[in-house]
């Protein structure tokens, strides 16, 4: 027997292996739990945000911030997915590397609330009289709160804007005030073989959904009905219907596999005559450099269904504190200084809209918005309802459901059996996701 | 069984100044095995780390009713996860179908054009470096930005390839937005991307294979195909198996360009969602922990399955 064997006996190398491991799933573990010990006057303060507008302003105004507290400020922009999978990874190792956090409070919040991940702000708020939380509009202020504490500042909201072409609709008497009269427009400016489209939205199955409810309100419809599935009811059937055949007769190809980054070049290349989307994202049609239409875009408000018009006027993007952050007090301090008066009335004048109504009722903040969007975005932050999704604990799998409906309208489906099972689905999620919030 | 193997001890005074040669080995080989375990410790660290502790943590997950946060409280329920799953008609079986069809298609066109190549490959011809340079420039290419520039080419509107299509009279097609024609694009697709490793796999195989074989059969009076069918093919076999293992399961984990193409869940009707994309929306999407860490361990069984079954049918093929 070699005495290289000999050594490298099974009971020793077994020996080594579990120690090995038993090492490793310490450390592992030990990671997890640590919560990495006090800040140094070096350590940054860590902003984790969507890369949006709004947070781009934010990051070149950082440097007056910074001198303030007299600590840097490390801002990360992601898009909305990375943003939502690196709270999660961080957060579930409980991480102290995250302070900030941008979130949308109709999508993660309920959820995050759930797991202990963001700080009770109420105190700082109800003490803080200059930052004057009751400033803030009474939709995004009640989507802020989750079990009677406050957990995010909104920081950015938007409704749906009907953007149109002005040299197409010209001649039908200008842009529709009701959803029947935009049927029968882009019904009328559909052109597909010469690759014009009368309306151009959202399709997929759970990128859609946000955007149609405003159309599901205005139907007289909703998400949930006394506690149970609102899915299934004739207005939400209806809703259903009624988008689907839009999409399918009006649309152009490929509708159900488009969200905003697919549906608003389409129409920012004068491709389709009119598109149903946040109004926040307005400035890419004024962009000579991404748009044709610039000359021609027109804004309109959400047009009136059978119940009225109903858009949705929501927080699209909040701050928050990390439950595990070692410098919530310069976190809050930060929140206090993007989320001022001040800051939200420069930020509107550069076109981002906030949440806070002395800015809103503020002429001067409306300027730079084209004078028919100031007064669309009024007339829909009037008219609006708080959420534009359910609001659930698991909203990608509730949005997943709702969704499904729709798809087959957008498909030139029968919306009826698919809704019929789609509200089943959803009724037995509800119960679960009632449990889960219980326990 | 001892692990020295020592020589009868001398008296130190005959042996002069110094340790005697026995005590020397037995130095030497007490340095040898703490080395032995010093040289193997960070291995076996990192084998610990970085692959016990997550299948441990996984499968010890896959038990539990985890939801929301991993470090909050959870229950054990026991297989219920895994009954869950395989009971699953509207998303767990139609992935695994879909990861099925997914790999066989892709991995049979990528093996039958990479071998084609290979063969076309095989003898040396002017340029033969610029086409090889060429061919390696998809493998190159990060999953997502293929994804990204397929996207641009594909795209129903603005796409130069409907462009082209609608050129020469034909109608646009809506490669991957149909719910039926995106699975069959994403796989045209992975075969653009993987076939050049499978030419440049089984043109190493090729190259190693000894001429004389073949002469003997074009002696013989052997056509090409017979050639190419009765003595290149069986002497390739050992290479075919290995590049077939490691293009399967790699084409099994395929989730990038699927991700990159179709976002979360694998389109509006699910229609590319294979297992690993539903594991990722379990994880990621709806927070379910416990379902998501059982559809892995099943995932991962599955995988070492066809592993197992490709290298024992390329064994049989080699001998």
């Amino acid at each position: 027997m070699s005495t290289s064997s000999q050594l490298l006996s099974r009971r020793s190398f077994g020996r080594l292996a579990v120690g090995g491991a038993g090492a490793a799933g310490m450390g592992a573990l030990g990671a997890c739990t640590s919560r990495g010990g006090r800040p140094s006057p070096d350590t940054p303060l860590r902003v984790m945000a969507i890369n949006h507008v709004w947070s781009q302003a934010i990051r070149r105004r950082t440097k007056e911030f910074e001198e303030r507290i007299g600590r840097r400020v490390s801002m990360t922009l992601l898009t909305a997915d990375q943003l939502t999978s690196s709270y999660n990874v961080k957060l579930n190792a409980s991480g102290t590397d995250v302070d900030v956090m941008m979130v949308r409070a109709l999508q993660e919040q309920l959820l995050f609330a759930h797991n202990g991940w963001l700080t009770d702000l109420s105190d700082r708020l109800r003490q803080d009289d200059e930052f004057a939380w009751s400033d803030f509009q009474k939709a995004p202020r009640e989507a802020s709160v989750t079990g009677g504490k406050i957990l995010s500042v909104p920081v950015v909201t938007e409704r749906p804007a009907l953007y149109y072409r002005k040299d197409l609709v010209e001649d039908l008497g200008g842009p529709p005030r009701t959803l029947e009269q935009l049927m029968s427009a882009a019904r009328e400016l559909t052109s597909k073989n010469k690759g014009v489209y009368g309306f151009v939205g959202r399709g997929q199955r759970s990128g859609a959904v946000s955007q149609w409810s405003s159309f599901l309100y205005s139907h007289g419809g909703d998400f949930v009905v006394r506690g149970r599935s609102g899915i299934g009811t004739p207005e939400a059937l209806a809703a259903y219907a009624y988008y689907g055949k839009l999409l399918a007769r009006t649309g152009p190809p490929g509708a159900t596999n488009m969200s905003l980054e697919q549906a608003m070049p389409i129409f920012a290349q004068g491709k389709a005559a009119f598109y149903i989307d946040a109004d926040a994202i307005y400035s890419n049609f004024l962009d000579p450099k991404v748009s044709t239409v610039r000359e021609t875009v027109g804004f309109a408000p959400f047009p009136a269904g059978p119940a009225g018009a109903r858009p949705h006027n929501i927080p699209s993007w909040s701050l928050g504190i990390s439950t595990f952050s070692l410098l919530r007090d310069d976190a809050w301090e930060f929140i206090k200084w993007a989320g001022s008066a001040e800051m939200t009335a420069a930020l509107q004048k550069d076109g981002i809209p906030g949440a806070r109504s002395s800015v809103w009722s503020d002429p001067a903040s409306l300027t730079s918005f084209p004078p028919d969007l100031a007064k669309a975005m009024r007339l829909n932050a009037e008219r609006g309802l708080g959420y534009d999704r359910p609001r659930v604990l698991q909203v990608g799998r509730a949005r997943d459901i709702v969704g499904r409906p729709l798809v087959a309208g957008i498909l030139g489906e029968d919306v009826r059996p698919v809704t019929r099972d789609a509200d089943a689905e959803f009724a037995d999620f509800l119960i679960r996701d009632n449990r889960h919030k219980e326990t | 069984m001892s692990t020295t193997e020592v020589s009868p001890a001398r008296p130190a005074a005959a042996s002069g100044a110094g340790p005697s040669p026995a005590r020397r080995t037995r130095t030497f080989e007490q340095a040898n095995r703490r080395l032995k375990w010093g040289m193997l410790a960070p291995a076996l660290l990192f084998v610990g780390l970085m692959i016990v502790f997550p299948l441990v943590y996984t499968l010890n997950l896959s038990l539990t009713d985890a939801f929301g946060a991993v470090n909050a409280g959870k229950g054990h329920v026991g297989l219920r996860n895994f009954t869950d799953a395989l009971g699953d008609t509207r998303r767990f079986w139609p992935a695994a179908r879909r990861t099925v069809l997914f790999t066989v298609g892709a991995v049979v066109l990528e093996t039958a054009l990479g071998l084609a190549l290979a063969m076309l490959m095989r003898k040396t011809f002017r340029g033969m470096r610029w086409v090889r340079t060429v061919l390696i420039i998809p493998l190159l290419t990060t999953p997502v930005a293929i994804g990204i520039l397929w996207l641009l080419i594909l795209d129903p509107t603005n796409g130069i390839a409907n462009h082209l299509l609608t050129g020469i009279g034909l109608p646009r097609q809506d490669f991957l937005g149909s719910v039926s024609q995106s699975l069959p694009t994403l796989m045209l697709i992975d075969v653009w991307q993987w076939t050049p490793m499978m030419t440049l796999l089984l043109l190493a195989g090729l190259t190693t294979l000894p001429a004389e074989p073949e002469e003997a059969a074009r002696v013989d009076g052997a056509n090409g195909w017979q050639r190419f069918r009765h003595v290149v093919l069986p002497m390739l076999g050992p290479t075919l198996a290995t590049a077939l293992v490691l293009r399967a399961v790699d084409a099994l984990k395929t989730f990038d360009i699927l991700y990159a193409t179709k976002g979360a869940g694998g389109g509006s009707d699910f229609e590319v969602e294979t297992l690993n994309v539903y594991a990722y929306g379990l994880t990621f999407d709806y927070q379910e922990y416990g379902l998501a860490a059982a559809v892995l361990v099943l995932f991962t069984l599955f995988i070492v399955g066809v592993v197992v079954l490709l290298r024992r049918r390329g064994g049989r093929k080699a001998a």
